[in-house]
């Protein structure tokens, strides 16, 4: 199609933009290192001085490719729900995927002080809250799953993960009001996110998922631009409904739900960056998108994680507040001045 | 509560012939065109596209062998019309759908025979309601099978586009060769264009020319006889006065 001629140099210069912010992202913080340090941090020169060659190797190379991580992964999950539902209002958490997380989580963080102390060691383990959340999404994408092969209706699964949402919500809610308030504290810091804890082996793992996610996301390029007609064409242009559905589904749950067992649920990327993204290249054909969508996850989640750092100051603040500071604004904005939306 | 509409249906479809479906509301028109076109499953009885079987085919097959243009579809108006015309070739072409000089041959000729070739760099959101349904009739076209199924292709369209879709339709199968069935209200028109119709009723179905339903007179009994009777001199229907 003439569209991937007319794309590529654009789809460059964000590819460009992604490293231009990686490097900005690794340059600021608590302490701010200059760029020609980075590059002797890389290429095992001299660095100016050796704790800045542990802050960038230990933390913050770490924490950029966390985010680049979570954006993108996020980002391609929302676009696979909006189009798989052919729904602009959808986000990679429609199918309730990060309810199910936080459940898990509510009830190793909460639960304990309720059901004695057999799990209080679990507490103490660094990987009980990601096994916790990744037990919770995948318990309500089986449910989701096993709903799907049942229905017919796309639209039926839409509703019943938004009925898992509430349902797990609802645990939530009652485990939190007999909560004491420092075992409280601790689920909500959670729920605000975070991409700095990560080590590089938590780092291989949440990008052995996400390779798969994108690769199954990839397979389905095809047929996510004929799901553009609706799903009646698209079955009378040869495309299984329910398998690709299958695979669609499967692809966001393993993107969506590592993301969120490793730096929390953080929910607008994934909503906001694919009409961000639709703004910006008019453009619905899921061969540009779904690489344009990749690197705009990318870019958004690095610079959000640059202002959350608060450069040259010793605070963090909640990477999932400041997602929705920076990106809202910007959707809002995008859809006024072109008063036209394009889905 | 099971409803029975129409039953007992056999109806053949020669090559390049233009037929038209017609039948009161909720006759089960629609269930018929879908269950043709492979859309739904089939309820009962044996549909055969070229002596072929319809439920022994699988889906990619079928898409070789129907397709459809259907209204009201959740379709993105953000595709411009090449781009959702060129959807018609997904069929064809590879993994990713990469389109070759093969099929950019059969989107041109298909905006060549609806004669929308100046509207194809335009958005869907651009376009009239007559013109997205000439740009979903050349996907299909471009779509390149032997039947092409068309539910109610004229809705929402003023009397002179009407005639002109079914203008279309009618050149469309001369030069073609492609067999074509559309669902219709506008029986006046089909009367004047089509080569055969089929008319669904409650207990029979009854089809053959212009011609031969008029002179069986079917169409006098169709709706309640208290408004409109078929006035078979200028052959189409008249409001009593």
């Amino acid at each position: 199609m003439p569209n991937q001629k007319k794309y590529t140099g654009l789809l460059v210069l964000l590819l460009v933009v992604v490293i231009l912010t990686a490097l900005v992202n690794i340059s600021l913080g608590s302490v701010n290192i200059p760029l020609m340090d980075i590059f002797s941090a890389f290429f095992k020169e001299e660095v100016s001085s050796d704790s800045w060659r542990y802050i960038i190797l230990e933390y913050r190379l770490p924490k950029v490719f966390t985010a680049i991580l979570t954006g993108s992964g996020l980002a391609v999950s929302g676009l696979l729900m909006q189009t798989l539902f052919r729904n602009p209002l959808a986000g990679p958490y429609v199918l309730g995927l990060s309810s199910g997380a936080s459940l898990g989580v509510a009830l190793i963080l909460m639960g304990a002080s309720l059901f004695g102390g057999t799990m209080a060691g679990l507490l103490f383990s660094k990987w009980s809250l990601v096994i916790a959340s990744s037990i919770g999404s995948l318990l309500v994408l089986l449910a989701v799953l096993l709903a799907s092969s049942k229905l017919r209706d796309t639209m039926a699964i839409l509703i019943i993960g938004l009925m898992f949402a509430s349902l797990t919500a609802a645990i939530v809610s009652v485990l939190a009001y007999f909560s004491p308030a420092a075992q409280l504290q601790q689920y909500v810091f959670w729920s605000f996110g975070s991409l700095g804890n990560l080590s590089w082996e938590e780092v291989l793992i949440l990008s052995i998922f996400w390779f798969i996610g994108i690769l199954l996301a990839v397979t389905c390029i095809k047929n996510l631009n004929t799901l553009l007609l609706g799903e009646q064409y698209a079955k009378s242009l040869g495309v299984s409904i329910s398998r690709n559905r299958m695979v669609i589904i499967i692809a966001t749950s393993l993107l969506a739900g590592s993301i969120t067992a490793f730096a929390g649920p953080i929910a607008f990327v994934g909503l906001a960056v694919p009409h961000l993204i639709r703004q910006v290249i008019p453009v619905n054909d899921h061969r540009i998108l779904l690489p344009a969508v990749i690197m705009g996850g990318a870019i958004l989640m690095l610079v959000c994680d640059i202002a959350a750092q608060l450069p040259g100051s010793q605070y963090t603040l909640p990477i999932n507040a400041i997602t929705s500071l920076i990106g809202a604004p910007v959707v809002i904005w995008l859809l006024i001045r072109k008063r036209k939306f394009l889905f | 509560m099971e409803t029975l509409i129409a039953s007992n249906i056999s109806i053949e479809i020669g090559e390049g012939e233009l037929v038209a479906l017609v039948g009161i509301n909720g006759v089960g028109k629609s269930t018929l065109l879908r269950s043709l076109s492979g859309v739904q499953e089939l309820l009962k009885g044996d549909i055969r596209i070229k002596g072929k079987p319809l439920r022994s085919l699988s889906s990619e097959k079928l898409s070789e062998l129907i397709s459809i243009v259907l209204t009201e579809q959740p379709i993105s108006k953000n595709l411009s019309v090449f781009e959702l015309i060129a959807l018609g070739r997904q069929p064809y072409t590879n993994w990713i759908g990469t389109l070759t000089s093969k099929d950019l041959k059969y989107i041109q000729n298909a905006l060549k025979l609806v004669d929308i070739e100046n509207l194809q760099h335009k958005k869907c959101y651009e376009l009239s309601d007559g013109q997205l349904q000439k740009v979903l009739i050349a996907r299909a076209i471009a779509q390149d099978t032997p039947l092409v199924i068309l539910d109610e292709p004229t809705t929402h369209l003023d009397i002179y586009h009407q005639a002109y879709i079914l203008k279309l339709l009618k050149k469309l199968t001369v030069q073609t060769k492609k067999s074509i069935l559309f669902a219709t209200h506008e029986i006046n028109l089909a009367l004047q264009l089509c080569d055969r119709i089929i008319l669904m009723e409650q207990n029979k179905v009854s089809i053959g020319t212009p011609k031969q339903l008029i002179e069986e007179d079917v169409f006098s009994k169709m709706f309640p006889s208290d408004l409109i009777f078929f006035d078979k001199i200028s052959q189409s229907f008249k409001i009593k006065t």
